[in-house]
């Protein structure tokens, strides 16, 4: 006589007990991911960006309006910024909704602090885009052009 | 000879200070990433309001904070790196220690390059 003997829990596992497949998919394993991933990617551009904005040349002291507008002026600068902005700030977003998690222990505490923080999200993350692509860096002001090297005369 | 309890709080080692320091640092950064964008956003609204706000950023004691939140970005940097090295390098959690020290190391360096850089120039002349 033989008796089969099913593989210890392959396939077996109760609903309750999986790690995936439930109704949040492996979003988790995702988000811990993309931290990792965005983390490498965001210390190249920010490291970058203190260092072209704060280090060289007269360093805090030359920037302003023009100082902006010579930068968005490129687009390489402008894909920089853009990239920082959405890596640094879904980055940013997640990071402090795993400290939501952690120390709000009331569900509706929860979920009010999350409402909160994806709507912030949302609206920077919004602005900024707009402001990087509709910035016009040679307005003109009270019918006088601003000067700028980079804009027509 | 028994000894007297320590106590029930935990108080983990390098592993749980680098933990900590990552959280706060991190929250740091985030909300002055939440200021940073509004402040550059006004370039949208007129060339003087950009200005006169960044000019806010150019006195003494803003030269300080700058350069405690760059001190906040370049740990949450080099201690993010390290948390990468341990998940994903095979000997990572057993060097975690001396990573972290490896990572203080390097941030004392960055931050006396960075500070004496941005300390002259925000406080020397102009």
């Amino acid at each position: 006589m033989t008796a089969t003997i099913e593989s210890p829990r392959s396939g077996r596992i109760a609903p309750q007990y999986r790690r995936s497949g439930g109704s949040r998919g492996n979003f988790e394993m995702i988000a811990w991911l993309f931290m990792r991933l965005s983390g490498v990617v965001l210390v190249v551009l920010i490291f970058g960006h203190l260092f072209v904005n704060l280090m060289v040349g007269e360093g805090i002291h030359a920037i302003d309006f023009g100082f902006v507008a010579g930068k968005w002026a490129d687009p390489f600068w402008q894909f920089w910024d853009l990239a920082m902005l959405w890596l640094a700030m879904l980055h940013g977003t997640n990071g402090v909704r795993t400290i939501i998690n952690d120390y709000a222990e009331k569900t509706s505490t929860r979920r009010w602090l999350k409402t909160v923080l994806y709507a912030a999200a949302v609206v920077i993350i919004l602005l900024g885009t707009l402001v990087i692509f509709t910035f016009n860096p040679c307005p003109v002001v009270n019918g006088v052009a601003l000067p700028g090297g980079f804009c027509p005369a | 000879m028994p000894t007297k309890p320590a106590g029930t709080l935990y108080r983990g080692r390098e592993g749980m200070w680098s933990w900590v320091g990552h959280r706060i640092t991190g929250v740091v950064i985030f909300f002055f990433l939440l200021v940073h964008v509004l402040d550059t956003s006004l370039v949208r609204v007129s060339p003087e309001a950009y200005t006169a706000v960044i000019g806010a950023y150019k006195n003494p004691l803003m030269a300080l904070g700058e350069t405690g939140l760059v001190a906040a970005i370049v740990f949450h940097a080099f201690n993010g790196l390290r948390i990468i090295a341990v998940d994903f390098w095979k000997k990572g959690a057993k060097y975690q220690r001396q990573m972290l020290w490896a990572v203080l190391a390097l941030w004392v360096v960055t931050m006396l390059a960075f500070s004496i850089r941005h300390l002259s120039l925000s406080l020397g002349g102009h």
